[in-house]
């Protein structure tokens, strides 16, 4: 450890170095269990395929990192890893919409903060995470034994935010981690977008058609624009280019709105651009039920809302998920957060509390996110061919008195090990012969500690 | 309209004077006694003590008697006006009774009169013209307590207009009261009372070293704080530690910038309030003869925490601070109550449960900063396995709604690391020990008889995710009621504020 007195000069290598030091020992702890991708046979639990009806004692069989069946009369074969899950619940790992991890360690150190541009301009569309991804995160196995396996970590802030992107919880490179890079376009609409652009609502709305005509104007006229012929664009090249995909509908703009009436603006935004929307906070949504379901636009809430916080949740209330559901929209829960997304679970089994269908609720935190971002093929259900993204819980996954026994990532049993469960087993005893720095912990600072 | 019942209300007994405050001695008797309540009763709401009926003394002729001089409250100013609702006689009847006192009554009874929780039992019997409550198949809890809020100083909507919580002009402001601040029409009161929480405690921020007074609040409607106020709940004194004071005054060049300087902060004012307090407790002692000494708002406050008439509330996270705050509190003679937040608690639980200092804790939150690293979902577990008065607490407008899941969170994380954990354990950790952290632990927290009538009944266990506050009771009178929209009451701010009409998806939505 260094011992050199803080001066301003030496304050940002500190820091690089502190910053390294976390990251190595979190890598120690993030790394998957060495063993190669093998054949696993969860066996006898009570299991939700989401893709279809429950089955009791059922076998769900992984090979090579895919499932490779689901069902009641499944043979397990003799050299498969068996986990007895009899009495237990099995469902596809959870996936949260909407969390920036992998983008911060500790909320209140910048250095470690990777989601939100400090620019000027509101419209940073070309942002793209994935090269910020800090796979040695400690929050990864943190949250990973809370039974969330994969998760949209994307930018924040401004009119257009940038793009998220879609990783597991697992993987020593950014490489192993990505299921889909450039998942989703972030924007946000309302007091916050109004106030990027100089404080109105209308402006906002402005800024964001301007940047989608423009963007339509450089596609048509390229090779005028790159001789100088064109007529001056506001958004930068990056970010026309980066518009692409929303224009063209392959990548979702997802959009940060609450109040009904904002809401309304969107959709009409998404509408005369023919845009795939995705709708995040929706306080209000559920006044434009009706709007939203008619226009197939999911919805990414987090059910813990229910005060008028601002002056766009004046219609916050528990049972938006309830209401919305019923009206038809795709409802997907997310805990809009990074160091907690493990209380996934616990915001699913609060909206089923508030009168969102236990099966819906178990929906929205795997398959209809896996929609949204255009993964299904691959994520959100227990069916062949599908990656085994698959969680063993202890009882009902929503129950408090529930917990994930077993969490597998692309085949392989995650280790139950966290930065935190080594500070438990640190603290575990206190005992005045042996202080705790003797104990536990892979971040020594000498080769051979640990 | 409110069903009321015909009775009218019955003014609540006199709180017990554990400290014959009359007395020129107690008041100079040193530092606070670490265990039980203190028993201050200036918050009592006597007959006459009424904003409006106290005569007030004319300039120079005190009449102000020398423990409501003391703690800031001459002329009968400033006290609780709070008058419980008129109730019936009321019969909890064939519920499970979580007591918080060790006991679970299958197929229980709970007997509410007068406001107060006169039987707990079996087969109890109604009196005449009683309501009866019917709970087979639902459980029954005393009404919960958070020792930590800032709802009313930090009201919604969250407006520049309604930041009230925090007066971060002067690191060290104990003359300011959190009370001065709270906005009784807050939307989030109503919200925790549908979530079973009765009691809350309201503090200032933790911008400053010492942030000012905080107050106790019962979670009933009123027009003005005074109508929510505790009666005879002792205040607190909010302090904090660590990187708010030092980063909201350091950004601005200013003192504090760093830890050293916090310390030195605290340690400047004691002494101060130490100086203050001997030159008053001589006036006193001396008969009080001759113009007293000047009022000092501040330093009267931090006077009152040397006599051990206020209590210490701590925001601190890291288990050293928490040890360098012991030490202060040892240098002037005080006694720490709790600490809050708190999330380092566990590696010192030995030293906490030594001095009789609570700890009140989030379930899991962690990682907002760097004072926040270190957090485990085990704090509440192993703190409260070391015998110290462990406490959930929220800081949280929505925090303070899921209190019976977050203990039932902590518990379960507990058990999970093979830390053994009761459900009454856990329950008192939202009931008993937040009340022992506010002194009002001979009042509320435990449904037992004599206690104030502040009982939750939940439509199944308190400790699943399914499970909602079906009807709350303050003083014996149900003041919440989730299937009768008649006793949902609302603030102010949320009348008529949006168009009814227009709710297109609002047929059958789940209250």
């Amino acid at each position: 450890m260094t011992t050199t007195r803080r001066t301003p000069g030496r304050a940002i290598g500190l820091a690089t170095a502190l910053v390294a030091g976390t990251a190595l020992m979190a890598a120690a702890l993030a790394a998957p269990a060495p063993a190669a991708a093998q054949t696993i046979a969860i066996t006898g639990g009570t299991v939700y395929p989401v893709s279809g009806p429950r089955l009791e004692g059922a076998t769900v069989l992984i090979r090579d990192g895919k499932i490779v069946a689901v069902g009641t009369n499944v043979r397990v074969p003799e050299r498969a890893r068996r986990i007895d899950a009899a009495g237990k619940v099995v469902t596809p790992g959870l996936m949260d919409a909407s969390t920036t991890l992998g983008l911060v360690e500790v909320g209140a150190v910048g250095a470690t903060r990777d989601f939100a541009l400090q620019s000027e301009d509101p419209v940073t569309a070309a942002f793209d995470v994935v090269d910020g991804i800090n796979p040695a995160s400690t929050l990864i196995p943190i949250n990973r034994l809370g039974g969330v396996t994969t998760a949209l970590t994307a930018p924040r802030g401004g009119l257009i935010s940038g793009q998220g992107a879609v990783i597991d919880l697992a993987g020593a490179t950014v490489e192993a981690m990505l299921v889909e890079p450039r998942a989703a376009m972030m924007a946000s609409y309302g007091a916050g977008a109004a106030s990027a652009v100089g404080g109105a609502r209308g402006e906002a709305s402005l800024r964001l058609r301007e940047a989608l005509d423009d963007a339509r104007f450089w596609k048509k006229h390229q090779g005028a624009f790159d001789r100088g012929a064109s007529r001056s664009l506001v958004e930068s090249r990056l970010d026309l280019e980066a518009l692409q995909p929303v224009l063209a509908g392959t990548m979702p703009l997802v959009v940060s709105v609450d109040r009904a009436s904002d809401i309304s603006a969107v959709l009409r935004i998404a509408n005369d651009y023919g845009l795939r929307l995705v709708i995040t906070g929706g306080a209000e949504a559920w006044r434009v039920a009706g709007e939203l379901a008619r226009a197939h636009v999911p919805v990414v809430l987090d059910p813990l809302t229910d005060a008028p916080t601002d002056f766009s949740h004046l219609g916050a209330r528990f049972d938006n998920a309830a209401l919305l559901q019923k009206a038809g929209v795709p409802v997907i829960i997310s805990t809009f957060d990074a160091h907690n997304v493990r209380n996934l679970a616990f915001d699913a089994g609060n909206a089923v509390r508030f009168g969102l269908p236990w099966d819906a609720a178990l929906r929205a935190v795997t398959l209809e996110p896996a929609r949204a971002f255009g993964i299904d093929d691959r994520y959100g259900s227990l069916e062949p061919g599908k990656v085994a993204d698959v969680v063993v819980w202890s009882g009902d996954p929503f129950e408090l008195s529930s917990a994930p026994e077993t969490v597998i990532i692309r085949g392989r049993v995650m280790p139950d090990r966290s930065r935190q469960r080594e500070l438990l087993e640190r603290y575990r005893t206190l005992r005045a012969d042996q202080p705790p720095e003797y104990r536990g912990g892979e971040g020594g600072n000498g080769a051979d500690g640990g | 309209m409110r069903n009321r019942a015909s009775s009218p209300a019955v003014p609540r007994a006199a709180l017990l004077v554990g400290c014959a405050w009359l007395a020129a001695a107690c008041a100079t008797a040193g530092a606070a006694n670490p265990s039980g309540a203190v028993g201050v009763e200036a918050r009592d709401v006597g007959g006459t003590s009424a904003v409006g009926t106290v005569p007030v003394a004319a300039e120079g002729t005190d009449t102000t008697d020398t423990r409501d001089l003391l703690y800031g409250m001459p002329n009968g100013a400033w006290r609780s006006t709070y008058r419980p609702l008129p109730a019936k006689p009321t019969l909890i009847r064939g519920g499970t009774v979580m007591t918080a006192t060790g006991q679970t009554i299958q197929g229980g009874d709970v007997l509410l009169e007068n406001g107060e929780i006169v039987a707990v039992g079996k087969g109890l019997t109604a009196p005449a013209g009683a309501m009866v409550i019917d709970a087979s198949g639902r459980y029954v809890t005393p009404g919960i307590i958070d020792v930590h809020s800032h709802m009313g100083d930090y009201p919604d909507p969250g407006v520049q207009a309604h930041s009230d919580g925090n007066e971060a002009t002067s690191p060290t402001t104990p003359q300011v009261w959190a009370e001065h601040s709270v906005w009784p029409q807050d939307p989030s009161f109503t919200r925790a009372l549908a979530a079973g929480v009765t009691t809350v405690e309201v503090l200032p921020g933790s911008a400053n070293l010492i942030g000012g007074r905080g107050i106790t609040l019962k979670l009933v409607p009123g027009r003005s704080v005074q109508d929510m106020m505790f009666p005879g709940a002792p205040m607190a004194l909010k302090m904090a530690c660590g990187e708010n004071p030092k980063r909201v005054y350091g950004s601005r060049g200013r003192f504090p910038s760093t830890r050293m300087g916090n310390v030195a902060g605290y340690r400047e004012a004691f002494i101060r309030a130490k100086a203050y307090r001997e030159k008053w407790d001589a006036w006193i002692e001396g008969g009080r003869k001759g113009d007293p000494p000047a009022r000092d708002l501040g330093l009267e406050t931090l006077a009152e925490v040397l006599r051990g008439h206020l209590f210490p509330q701590i925001h601190c996270y890291r288990a050293d601070e928490m040890v360098q705050m012991i030490n202060l509190s040892h240098e002037f003679g005080f006694h720490i109550r709790a600490f809050h937040h708190g999330v380092e608690a566990y590696k010192i639980r030995d030293i906490l449960a030594r001095d009789s200092i609570g700890a009140a804790l989030w379930f899991n939150w962690w990682g907002f900063k760097m004072e926040a690293f270190d957090g485990i979902e085990q704090n509440l577990a192993l703190v409260s396995q070391a015998g110290v008065h462990a406490i959930l607490h929220t800081d949280d407008d929505m925090g303070v709604q899921l209190m019976n899941q977050n203990a039932a969170r902590a518990m379960y994380a507990g058990r999970e690391a093979g830390i053994e954990v009761s459900r009454n354990e856990a329950l008192r950790w939202i009931t008993a020990e937040p009340a022992w952290a506010l002194g009002i632990q001979d009042r509320v927290g435990t449904l037992e008889k004599g206690k104030n009538a502040d009982v939750t009944v939940w439509s199944g266990d308190p400790f699943s995710v399914y499970t909602r506050a079906d009807q709350v009771f303050i003083d014996g009178a149900l003041i919440y009621d989730r299937k009768q929209k008649e006793l949902q009451p609302t603030s102010d701010f949320e009348v008529g504020i949006l168009p009814e009409a227009t709710f297109e998806g609002a047929k059958g939505g789940v209250r």
